[in-house]
């Protein structure tokens, strides 16, 4: 056993249980954090197959991004999970039977698994080999050019995420006072007061 | 004409029925009553003018269908006129008799307008009943046999408030519906073999049928043979012979010249006319026609031992019909088919007068029908009185033998009897010695009715004797027309069904052939039709020569051996009749032996003579003869509790059948099935799936991943499996 | 290359940029206020590019690798697609203006989604199909969510949301397990490596939860389960749009999946989707029974005409599909048309949509509850308007078939099923008198309702040709 091999199995039980453990976990932020060290050791295990431009991505993006932000959310929502957990305890003996015969019928598939006739001609590596291209080049070759059709599709539904959180979130508000400065140094003390003479017995 | 003469009454009847609020009730009745008597008229001139060659009138197509063809058309020969008078001539009177008959009814409130549809109904019957005769197909034949039972069943129930006549109407429809499904067996049957259903294809099949045999019933059976008895079923059930006869007593609940017009003269003979019209066939079915004959001779024996005991003044009357109609089947089993039309058409005229008498008796003690009650009414309904007296002396068969001296029903009648004793043979002679019983039961049980009614002391309600009275003149002019008929009609037409053969062949327009002749010509002309020997027929035109009837006394036994034995030769559907080479009954039936002749005559005087003991002389005897055999006495009362045994047999296990039906499969099991379904359990899938529809969105992520798991299981079984 | 592939691509370019530029002319506009003109340019933009799609598009063209696919059966779903969207997005105008829910934002998610569907239906490969996909329920993740003050309305978007990821997750899982075996993702490389015949049970596993995921989308029992709560928790406007053009593009998806990638393994994937549609049928059919509300009867009723479109689809033959398109169609046009009635329920102005609100409808408004009348029967299939003839299509597919049990289970299913379609009939024509809907119906709403009752009753003729459409396209797709 290699020093890859002996990352390989590291990284990947340490994925497992981080896995495990971001569902168990009785506390929400400790969930969060196991799902960082899932995500950095999955980052590891990119890094072991050689596509390190994915490893860092997953690093900088979820780890860097999305992670912190659930942190975030986590510590902001006055969410009592606990109270939500004792409600799907009641659930868990049908669960766990379900997730069993699942889980039985899946080690079946993959028990006798079978490749179809002839994969080895349609597996064909997108990506050229490390010494004409590096990673990062590679992906961008291959992004750009054989899937600029989803790489387009991608960016239109990051447009329409966009758009919807505006629009979900975004409120003009009429009753909200807001200060106009212009307004207020251009206010003119004649036109804020108006005096009148009224009359004894006539009123305005 | 013959296209007004069928629809003649279909008009009356739409128009008295629909239209009788616009012309008022009276006119109404007396359009339709117009109509019959046109139809009646034109009817005469029909019978008068015919000459024997059978003609059909295509009136428009009806059906046409692969090779099913069917046109509604009129087909004419001498059994369609024959029953074309009988049936126009009594319908009318009957409509008249019905002007007076019923004037007043107290089944009906006060102000309730019912004789426009008392009209329409008679006229309808009367337009299905020619409908059926003049029919050149079975299809149009089924179409006026059902025409008649819906009629016949509207007019028994007319009656509506009255419980019994709703279950006498049901019961006739229902009896004859068991009939009606061996009738349209045999029109099925007669369609597979024939391809046709008209009569001119049919009627020619008979020997060749004879020859064919099918698969019935998983048995193989003989074509002919087996259409018979099917068709000879569907005769039962609507001339209510032996099994299927329950029907005919109990609808005397519908009005009396209902009984008169349907349950005597017409409709209950549909089924003789039936036999005679399919008379090419029945000749090759000798196993359906000894059957016949064993039903016939006992439903005249059967009838009669019941109509001893009666005393319901109509149902006497409807056993004597039942009975005179066993008499028709015997001589159309027999193979005289001119025979059993003969009977059938004097029997029209005295068994209709009987009951329009009796409807008279009945109409002068206010609706009275026990006979216990009457008593000494000669006097009260003097004309009523002379009528049913002419129509017993024509029912008993008072003549004297080997003369022409005697009302109608001596001559048919006696005419049946020699036939009967002519076919020979232990059949013969069962249907012989069971027919003159039965005459003399006749003659009994019609002397008992004429003496309890109109002699001895007025019984029952001195009130109503009181105020008994005689009918008005629509009611006595029927009476007296009918009286004409059943006085003459067997003198005028004894020639003509029952002379020698020629004169038969040349009224029914059958070819005939000396009988010597006959095997000569067969020989000479080898090539003609098979069986037939048709090239030296003498029809009817060219036989003037021949002598006739009219020129010599030939009711002598001496005349017969001078006289050359003719034998009708017609091919089969050739004539209106058919005899089957070898069926020489009609001569047989003249050279019987003198002491057959004489028979049903001292079977009628000891009937008269014991009636006349029993309730002129010694009126108690009766009721100690009954004592004395009580059990006979009560089985005759009952009927032979024929009722009783269909009851037990057939009508409480169905009913029981029905019940179960309805109570525990249709109501428990369908209806409880679909109501359960549609309001307990699809309600309560409605609340689960209500239920699983919680708002919770673990429930439906659960929801899906059971989906996932159901199919995956599935999936993984088949692939496995 | 890129050109050539770009060509193809056209309507689906158009409506992009469109999308794009109508959202940076509103925001420097007048925003909303930019809305109702908006939405009326897009409904004409959807038009025109349905016209241009079906008068120009011709043969079978194949962009990108395969990952694009724009044949006969593409585009009949496209121009439904289009034409129904065009629809809901007139017909809804009148409903969101009222309701202070025309942003401008809407019509442009509104073509997102469009085109989301548009990819879907053409997708020729996995990635493209989720590509498809996502696009499409992002978007309308975001309109069911539209109403932000209604707890219901964001609810619903947050179910639909969430359990939406779950079937995509499905999806995923599925897809990668197909590649696993296949090798690749494009569906004619998935059709080759089964070209065998051999189908193994990974593949199957596979299937099975693609399938799942295409049945979450077009809302097949048991994967309906947010059905009822969107439907009734969105706007109406919105809801009528959930009801049409993304069940047809899930439906055409669907089908193309089944016949391009699983052409090979018919038998398996027959009985997975007959059961699901015995399942959706019955479970709509009778769970709509117990509904008070219109809109969540409408959810039931839309998963058991699901239900019924994808017997056409189990029984696996261009037939099938042709009786699919065909039922699509026809079920589309009968919801635009009673949507458009729903969406004008009002009572003292305020929008009700409970059923025992028609109560007695026909005494007052005589011609619209004539023109419900005939939706509603033609919903139920009652012979001898428009939705029998949808129905006899299915069915007689799939006894032609040989799957004359599921026939049989249709035939059930509709009985049951009409019984709530003919007691809204009941309703509004025997109903007992109570206090009932006052709203009036603007112009496009009721033409749209009053279109849909003619055309159930008038298209029985011939369909509106249709059918022969219907063949051509089935023809492409199943061979």
């Amino acid at each position: 056993m290699g020093i890859a091999d002996l990352s390989f199995w590291a990284f990947a039980i340490t994925l497992i249980t981080g896995g495990l453990f971001t569902v168990v976990a009785r506390n929400p932020v400790h969930s969060v954090l196991w799902l960082i060290l899932s995500f950095l050791s999955a980052a590891g295990l990119f890094v072991l197959i050689g596509a390190e431009f994915v490893a860092m991505l997953l690093i900088i993006v979820y780890v860097g991004a999305v992670a912190v932000l659930f942190l975030f959310v986590v510590m902001m929502l006055d969410v009592d999970f606990a109270a939500l957990k004792a409600e799907m305890a009641t659930y868990v003996p049908v669960a766990g039977l379900i997730g069993i015969v699942l889980l039985m019928q899946l080690g079946i598939a993959f028990g006798n698994w079978q490749f179809s006739e002839g994969i080895e001609g349609r597996l064909g590596n997108p990506t050229p080999s490390l010494d004409v291209a590096h990673n990062t080049q590679a992906l961008g070759l291959i992004l750009y050019d054989r899937y600029f059709l989803l790489f387009q599709l991608a960016g239109l539904i990051l447009l329409v995420a966009m758009v919807g959180a505006i629009v979900l979130t975004l409120r003009h508000r009429v009753d909200v006072k807001r200060q106009d400065v212009v307004a207020q140094m251009m206010r003119d003390p004649k036109k804020a007061m108006e005096l009148k003479d009224v009359k004894p017995g006539q009123g305005l | 004409m013959e296209t007004i003469l069928l629809f003649g009454p279909l008009v009356g009847a739409l128009i008295c029925g629909f239209t009788w609020r616009l012309i008022g009730e009276q006119a109404a009745c007396v359009v339709a009553t117009g109509m019959l008597f046109l139809s009646a008229l034109l009817s005469w001139i029909v019978f008068l003018g015919f000459d024997g060659e059978t003609y059909t009138r295509s009136l428009f197509t009806w059906i046409e269908s692969g090779s099913l063809f069917t046109d509604w058309a009129i087909r004419i020969d001498r059994l369609t006129a024959i029953m074309l008078i009988v049936i126009t001539t009594v319908s009318a009177l009957v409509h008249l008799y019905s002007f007076g008959y019923m004037a007043h009814d107290d089944n009906f409130r006060e102000g309730e307008v019912y004789r426009p549809r008392f009209f329409a109904y008679l006229s309808f019957f009367t337009f299905t009943m020619l409908m059926l005769v003049t029919a050149d197909n079975l299809l149009q034949l089924f179409f006026g046999w059902e025409g008649v039972g819906v009629a016949s069943y509207l007019l028994i129930g007319f009656y509506y408030r009255k419980p019994s006549a709703g279950a006498a109407a049901m019961k006739a429809f229902i009896v004859n519906r068991v009939g009606d499904f061996g009738f349209l067996l045999a029109i099925f049957a007669l369609f597979w073999m024939a391809d046709s259903i008209q009569f001119d294809v049919i009627l020619a099949m008979g020997p060749e049928l004879m020859e064919t045999t099918f698969q019935f019933l998983g048995y193989e059976v003989n074509a002919a043979n087996t259409i018979g008895m099917l068709l000879f079923i569907g005769a039962m059930g609507k001339s209510a012979q032996l099994f299927l006869h329950t029907w005919l007593p109990d609808a005397m609940e519908g009005p009396t010249p209902v009984s008169a017009l349907i349950h005597a003269a017409t409709m209950v003979t549909a089924g003789v006319f039936l036999i005679c019209r399919m008379s090419p066939i029945m000749e090759y079915a000798p196993f359906a026609t000894n059957f016949i004959i064993i039903v016939g001779a006992a439903t005249a024996f059967f009838a009669a031992t019941v109509g001893l005991v009666q005393n319901d003044i109509k149902r006497v009357i409807a056993y004597s019909t039942c009975s005179q109609l066993g008499y028709m089947f015997v001589a159309a089993g027999v193979g005289v088919y001119s025979v059993a039309m003969f009977h059938l058409l004097t029997h029209a005229f005295f068994k209709a007068m009987l009951f329009l008498g009796a409807g008279s008796v009945i109409h002068a003690m206010h609706h009275e029908q026990d006979m216990r009650n009457y008593g000494g009414l000669r006097k009260k309904i003097p004309y009523t009185f002379a009528a049913m007296l002419v129509g017993t002396l024509a029912i008993t068969g008072v003549g004297i033998p080997t003369t022409y001296f005697g009302f109608a029903g001596f001559f048919s009648k006696d005419a049946v009897i020699e036939s009967a004793f002519a076919f020979g043979g232990g059949l013969g002679s069962y249907a012989f010695w069971m027919l003159v019983v039965a005459a003399l039961f006749t003659s009994f049980y019609s002397w008992r009715l004429m003496f309890l009614t109109f002699f001895g002391t007025p019984r029952g309600d001195k009130h109503t004797h009181d105020h008994a009275h005689e009918s008005p003149w629509t009611m006595l002019a029927p009476l007296g027309v009918l009286g004409i008929g059943a006085v003459l009609s067997g003198f005028v037409w004894y020639n003509s069904f029952f002379g020698h053969t020629d004169d038969v062949g040349r009224f029914f327009g059958v070819p005939y052939a000396v009988e010597g002749d006959h095997g000569a010509v067969e020989g000479d002309h080898g090539a003609a039709d098979a069986g037939h020997g048709t090239e030296v027929v003498a029809t009817a035109e060219d036989t003037h020569a021949a002598p006739t009837a009219e020129t010599g006394d030939h009711a002598a036994e001496g005349a017969y051996a001078a006289y050359p034995h003719y034998v009708l030769t017609g091919a089969p559907g050739q004539g209106a009749i058919h005899a089957a080479p070898g069926n020489n009954v009609l001569n047989e039936a003249h050279e019987v032996p003198t002491w057959v002749k004489w028979s049903p005559f001292v079977a009628m005087i000891i009937g008269l003579a014991t009636a006349t003991l029993f309730y002129l002389v010694s009126p108690g005897l009766p009721a100690r003869w009954a004592e004395v055999n009580r059990p006979l006495y009560l089985f005759l009362l009952n009927k032979w509790y024929f009722d009783e045994i269909y009851g037990a047999i057939f009508v409480r296990p169905a009913k029981a059948l029905g019940r179960f039906l309805w109570k525990a499969i249709d109501g428990r099991v369908i209806d409880g099935g679909i109501n359960g379904l549609a309001l307990g359990i699809i309600p309560f899938i409605t609340r689960l799936a209500g239920r699983a529809q919680s708002g919770y969105l673990f429930h439906y992520a659960f929801a899906m991943v059971l989906g996932i798991v159901v199919l995956v299981t599935w999936v993984t079984l088949r692939a496995g499996g | 290359m890129i050109a050539a592939d770009l060509a193809i691509m056209i309507p689906e370019i158009i409506l992009a940029i469109f999308a794009m530029a109508g959202l940076l002319m509103a925001v420097y506009t007048t925003k909303d206020g930019m809305a109702p003109a908006l939405t009326f340019g897009t409904a004409i933009v959807l038009v025109i590019v349905a016209f241009y799609i079906g008068v120009t598009g011709e043969g079978t063209r194949i962009a990108f690798d395969g990952m694009f696919v724009d044949d006969a059966f593409a585009r009949f779903a496209k121009v439904t697609i289009l034409l129904s969207a065009a629809a809901v997005l007139v017909v809804g105008q009148d409903y969101m203006q009222k309701n202070n829910l025309l942003r401008f934002e809407y019509p442009m998610l509104v073509v997102l989604a469009v085109i989301g569907m548009m990819v879907m239906v053409s997708a020729g490969d996995l990635i493209a199909l989720y590509m498809g996909l996502e696009l499409q329920s992002l978007a309308l993740y975001v309109v069911a969510a539209l109403r932000r003050d209604s707890v219901k309305s964001t609810e619903a978007g947050l179910k639909y949301f969430v359990l939406g990821a779950l079937s995509s997750g499905l999806l995923l899982y599925g897809a990668s397990l197909v590649y696993g075996f296949a090798g690749t993702t494009g569906f004619a490389g998935i059709i080759d490596a089964t070209a065998g015949g051999d189908v193994s049970i990974g593949l199957l596993l596979g299937l099975v939860f693609v399938t799942a995921g295409l049945a979450f989308k077009v809302s097949a029992a048991p994967f309906h389960m947010w059905t009822p709560d969107v439907y009734e928790g969105a706007p109406t406007a919105i809801t009528a749009l959930f009801a049409t053009a993304p069940k047809v593009a899930a439906m055409a998806l669907f089908a193309r999946v089944v016949h391009d990638a699983f052409g090979n393994a018919v038998g398996d994937w027959q009985q997975i989707v007959a059961f699901l549609a015995v399942f959706s049928m019955f479970l709509g059919s009778i769970a709509a029974i117990g509904q008070t509300d219109i809109k969540r009867l409408m959810a039931y009723s839309s998963i058991a005409h699901m239900g019924f479109a994808l017997m056409g689809l189990a029984s696996g033959t261009a037939q099938g599909v042709e009786a699919m398109l065909i039922y699509m169609a026809i079920y589309v046009t009968m919801n635009i048309g009673a949507f458009a009635f729903i969406m004008t329920m009002e009572k003292d102005g305020r929008h009700i949509t409970t059923i025992s609100s028609l109560a007695s409808f026909s005494s007052r408004q005589p011609a619209k509850a004539m023109a419900l009348l005939l939706l509603m029967f033609s919903l139920a299939g009652v012979p001898p308007l428009l939705g029998f003839f949808g129905k006899y299509a299915v069915l007689w597919a799939a006894i032609e078939a040989d799957m004359i049990w599921l026939a049989v289970a249709g035939v059930i299913a509709s009985v049951i099923g009409a019984y709530y379609y003919l007691r809204i009939v009941y309703l509004m024509y025997f109903g007992e008198d109570r206090e009932g809907l006052d709203g009036r119906m603007t112009l496009a709403p009721f033409v749209a309702l009053m279109a849909a009752a003619i055309i159930m009753l008038a298209g029985i003729v011939n369909l509106f040709g249709i059918e022969g459409l219907a063949e051509a396209a089935a023809q492409t797709l199943v061979n």
